[in-house]
């Protein structure tokens, strides 16, 4: 869209744009033209000498077992992720919106996970669920009989990078809910208690229905977030262990390019997580599409 | 609220209470063990009464690690992206929305589609191009042979090559994430919003673009604009993956990188004091952005993300 009453010169608008275009050509591009063209070439480790090998990367990563296990795990990771810091930030939203008192204290208690960096998050609960000092591994662990080594133990360290990466999108979640929760019209809240309708019934048939739109938003960026976001987390606490069973997709991209200096698998890797985020991005766009049709 | 209902007020105050004490939790934790003495820190349970340690782990932490330099370096990198994510994308917006230009169309849809480019998934490609950011036009000479014909034409040997590596620097640290889709959309939808006679009456008066940008536009985004400095100074500082990739010198890592110094390891004395000392450090300047200007934070985030 353009305004109608516009300016006119000849290069000054062209002198505006330059420097976003020069970082998203130089940064974005033309790295993006790299890793795809790197996926299809076969180099030795140092780089000096690269082969055309068509699709032989992709074929020998998707016959690579360890390469579905990374996958799987970013399944599972994501999705308990997801689940986990969505329900967590629609409940504290859903009880946050009830009460008159102390508002703006409570939100602020809610919200500072935000801006603890997911590195960080990563060490938090490193130190709560440490093996030999963490106060939860050590109380209510022990007194349940769980044993616990997150070091040791797969599952253990997955747990720990899931609780981690759900905590410090609690808030991310709780803002956007709160929000939606607002922007109900209170009339209908009311016309539906007049009816009869007791709190719950009133959030499940009114409250929630009105926010699907956000909620299916949130889906869509808790699933990037777990995705991409995560590195942090699972380099400061598990560095993809013990035995990869916390090596989700990034982390291996990373592993295999940087520490393995394996570049085309760690190219073609790229390219596939392109393919999971424009997949993810057309999506969700999509889907706001169709409600705007809706909404007019 | 609809109707008065005491009990139900009162299991919503009690578990709005228990979320709010689990959600704080590891925040309250960390300020508790940054405030006790190794012998507090270590005991099982850890008491959960703080100590009056702060000062001294602080320091410790502070020498230990070098975080002064680091922080400032967390410093230099946030605001850098800061100001340089919300200036370009404020002129790219103003360009798109107020000239008519051949390119406006494919212009937008570039940087938009940034946004299906995070950093993570052009990790290697992006370290290649930093590590010389004339790596392109080192690839056209290669292509083209350029120098082999230009030995050819000469007669003589002929060995032209171009390299300038960011790595190590705060330009490498701040500049490949300073694009901004999210910042360049939401001024367009911002500028798209003011009157068209505002803009007729700057030029009826004989305002230049630039001089209706600065007098005009600018001071009419001041909220907009408020409400970026707080997410994109919270991006920039939470920065994970780029700056441990691009910097080897210990004098350019950034607090976030340098925290994991301070986790003890298996064989070392369990300093948890100090290392929670210094994640407390760490998280202080995003964390005060966030309680202090929370309004602009929410505005920022909700805006930033439609």
């Amino acid at each position: 869209m353009l305004k109608r009453s516009s300016f006119s010169s000849r290069f000054l608008p062209y002198l505006l744009i330059l420097p976003q275009l020069l970082i998203i050509l130089t940064f974005f591009y033309w790295p993006a033209a790299q890793a795809f063209f790197q996926s299809f070439m076969l180099s030795d480790p140092f780089g000096v000498r690269s082969q055309f090998v068509w699709l032989y990367n992709f074929r020998h990563l998707f016959e690579d077992p360890l390469y579905w296990k990374s996958i799987g795990i970013t399944f599972i990771f994501s999705f308990l992720t997801t689940m986990l810091s969505l329900s967590a930030g629609l409940l504290t939203a859903a009880l946050a919106n009830r009460v008159l008192k102390a508002k703006s204290a409570i939100r602020t208690f809610l919200i500072w996970p935000y801006a603890v960096a997911p590195a960080i998050s990563g060490v938090l609960w490193m130190f709560i669920f440490h093996p030999t000092f963490g106060i939860i591994s050590r109380l209510p662990m022990q007194w349940l009989g769980i044993t616990w080594n997150p070091i040791l133990n797969g599952n253990d360290a997955l747990f720990l990078v899931i609780i981690a990466s759900a905590w410090k999108q609690i808030s991310y979640n709780f803002v956007f809910f709160i929000a939606g929760l607002q922007s109900i019209p209170k009339s209908l809240i009311e016309a539906a208690a007049i009816d009869g309708a007791g709190p719950f019934r009133r959030f499940w048939t009114i409250s929630f229905p009105l926010l699907s739109p956000t909620l299916f938003f949130l889906m869509v960026m808790n699933v990037v977030y777990a995705f991409f976001e995560t590195f942090g987390i699972i380099h400061t606490v598990t560095q993809g262990g013990p035995g990869g069973a916390t090596m989700t997709m990034i982390y291996k991209v990373y592993r295999d390019g940087f520490v393995g200096l394996d570049l085309g698998s760690s190219a073609a890797q790229s390219v596939v997580l392109m393919i999971v985020i424009v997949a993810l991005t057309l999506f969700q766009f999509k889907y706001i599409e169709k409600k705007v049709q809706y909404a007019g | 609220m609809v109707e008065n209902n005491p009990w139900l007020d009162a299991v919503t105050y009690t578990l709005l209470i228990l979320v709010i004490v689990i959600v704080s939790f590891p925040i309250f934790y960390t300020l508790i063990a940054a405030t006790l003495p190794l012998e507090d820190v270590s005991r099982i349970p850890m008491p959960l009464i703080p100590g009056n340690q702060l000062l001294v782990n602080l320091k410790a932490a502070w020498l230990k690690g070098s975080m002064g330099i680091e922080l400032l370096n967390s410093f230099i990198m946030a605001a850098g992206i800061t100001i340089g994510k919300i200036s370009i994308s404020m002129l790219t917006a103003f360009a798109i929305v107020y000239f008519d230009f051949r390119f406006r169309k494919i212009a937008f849809v570039a940087v938009f589609c940034t946004l299906m480019l995070p950093v993570e998934v052009r990790i290697l490609p992006t370290y290649e191009i930093t590590a010389n950011i004339f790596g392109p036009m080192q690839n056209i000479i290669q292509l083209f042979k350029i120098n082999t014909i230009i030995s050819y034409l000469t007669g003589s040997r002929f060995h032209f090559s171009i390299r300038f590596s960011l790595l190590d620097s705060y330009a490498g640290l701040i500049l490949p994430l300073t694009a901004s889709a999210t910042a360049t959309f939401l001024f367009r939808q911002f500028f798209l919003t003011i009157p068209e006679e505002l803009c007729e009456a700057a030029k009826l008066d004989g305002a230049s673009p630039m001089k209706f940008f600065t007098r005009i536009l600018l001071p009419l985004s001041k909220t907009n604009i408020a409400a970026l400095v707080v997410i994109d100074f919270i991006y920039g500082w939470n920065q994970y993956l780029w700056p441990l990739l691009i910097t080897t010198n210990p004098r350019m890592t950034t607090a976030v990188i340098g925290l994991e110094r301070l986790i003890p390891q298996m064989d070392e004395l369990p300093t948890w004091n100090v290392a929670m000392a210094g994640a407390l450090l760490v998280m202080l300047p995003p964390a005060l952005l966030v309680i202090f200007m929370q309004r602009w934070f929410i505005k920022g985030l909700v805006d930033s993300e439609k």
